[in-house]
């Protein structure tokens, strides 16, 4: 009788009609077993990369990889596709510490195991090496409020700081399909021109000396974490101790409320953001250098430079939030190199574009 | 009913650490079968040690956790609906952890 009922509740694949479906995707609504899933899942980056052209065949490609559960399956379905495909990619593993306790040393681990079991070389870059400051030194300074932009843009230029390192061509990141589409509505609400313009891109900083790419951005969360329970893969999930993260946490909350009424909607809101077009006439920040590292700024220093020199000369507040009257009280030297406004940093940098 | 309760991806953070839970589960009522439903509500009120809005909205799962019962994900066998029987495995997994 058990039986019975188990197999009328289990319909057969969509597609292969022959299996017990196991999932349904959130962007066919089909119905579909595990191995067909693992198939159009990893044919579908695939696609994504041949059509956007995201790689080169012999270009070294650094995977940012926390640990997570979507750089894991990257470094997973990228080092499969690059066999199969004869990509001719090297692909290294890249990660960053930031020295919180009790939570990147503990995703680390992963990241390390990942390296054993992808065979993939592994580089970290810490905080305290690029920068001298651990996060938990930082948060032990200025307390738990405007902690994440700091490490945000510490972040992000301590990944392109490491990309260097490795001589790569390019570097990937796991950002997906939720993410992205979470991160136009933010931008949308912040009115950031500037980032709802390329945040939809594929691929940014072609101009730069290290682009980034994101082959997941029309990969559903869901699919990810199916993919990784399915396969079992090793990933580390637990919430950064700092991170109350509340801005970011309601647009996550609101995609999945739409995601949940109509699973589309994230795949929309990309396009949406595709779409956008702006105005001829709107005034964008120019891209310069910094004068004091050399990174790719908008102003005369970079924002990493800006919140470096405040935690060392003990003003932690220096290039925090929207008065831009403290930068330039606290920092004669400080001009902004044009007249635009100066782009705020993002609350929690882990998903920065 | 025996049942053995797998918590990923974070939420098992919300019972003890706790990963994999067997437990030992009765409908209601003798007539009635033990539905998903049913399951959250007893998950809730038992396993659930902190924040358990993190886990559910309303009478169902939070958006953005995925359940599966026998490997199968539950949007396939009715979600709150899906009718339970002995010795099987429910799988939470939350997604909205970093990636």
């Amino acid at each position: 009788m058990a039986e019975n009922h188990k197999k009328a509740a289990g319909r057969l694949c969509y597609l292969c009609n022959q299996r017990r479906a196991a999932l349904k995707r959130p962007k066919t609504l089909e119905q579909i077993c595990r191995e067909c899933f693992y198939e159009v899942f990893e044919e579908e980056i695939h696609q994504v990369i041949v059509k956007n052209q995201l790689f080169k065949p012999g270009e070294r490609i650094a995977i940012g990889a926390s640990g997570g559960k979507d750089s894991t399956v990257l470094a997973y379905v990228l080092s499969e596709l690059n066999r199969r495909h004869n990509y001719g990619l090297d692909l290294f593993l890249l990660s960053v510490d930031e020295g919180i306790t009790g939570y990147r040393d503990d995703s680390l681990e992963t990241v390390k195991r990942n390296e054993i079991q992808y065979g993939l070389p592994l580089k970290i870059v810490s905080y305290k090496d690029l920068y001298g400051w651990t996060m938990d030194e930082i948060v032990k300074m200025i307390g738990l409020k405007n902690n994440c932009t700091f490490c945000g843009v510490f972040r992000r230029q301590a990944l392109d700081r490491g990309a260097a390192l490795l001589k790569v061509d390019k570097l990937v990141t796991g950002h997906n399909a939720d993410d992205i589409a979470e991160t136009v509505l933010l931008n949308i609400l912040r009115g950031d021109i500037a980032r709802l313009s390329r945040c939809t891109s594929i691929t940014t900083g072609e101009d730069g000396p290290i682009p980034r790419c994101k082959p997941f951005k029309y990969t559903y969360e869901k699919e990810i974490v199916m993919y990784a329970y399915f396969k079992r893969l090793d990933y580390f999930s637990t919430e950064c101790i700092y991170s109350p993260n509340a801005y970011r946490g309601f647009a996550r909350e609101f995609i999945k409320d739409l995601e949940r009424m109509r699973p589309r909607a994230i795949l929309d809101i990309i396009k949406s953001g595709e779409d956008f077009r702006i105005s001829t006439s709107t005034k964008m920040p120019e891209q310069g250098t910094c004068e004091r590292c050399g990174y790719i700024s908008s102003q005369k220093w970079c924002k990493a430079c800006v919140l470096l020199e405040g935690l060392n000369k003990g003003l932690p507040k220096l290039g925090i939030g929207r008065s831009r009257g403290l930068d330039n009280n606290h920092m004669k030297d400080v001009k902004q190199s044009n007249g635009t406004k100066n782009i705020e940093g993002k609350q929690c940098g882990s998903l920065d574009f | 009913m025996q049942l053995t309760l797998e918590f990923g991806g974070g939420l098992e953070l919300l019972c003890d650490s706790v990963k994999i839970h067997n437990v030992d589960v009765s409908p209601n009522n003798e007539v009635d079968k033990l539905t998903m439903k049913d399951l959250l509500v007893w998950v809730r009120a038992n396993l659930i040690k902190e924040r358990p809005e993190m886990f559910m909205k309303d009478d169902s799962v939070r958006p953005g956790v995925l359940v599966l019962v026998n490997d199968c994900d539950w949007e396939l066998s009715g979600q709150l609906d899906t009718p339970l029987e002995e010795k099987d495995v429910v799988v939470f997994i939350s997604t909205l952890h970093g990636g």
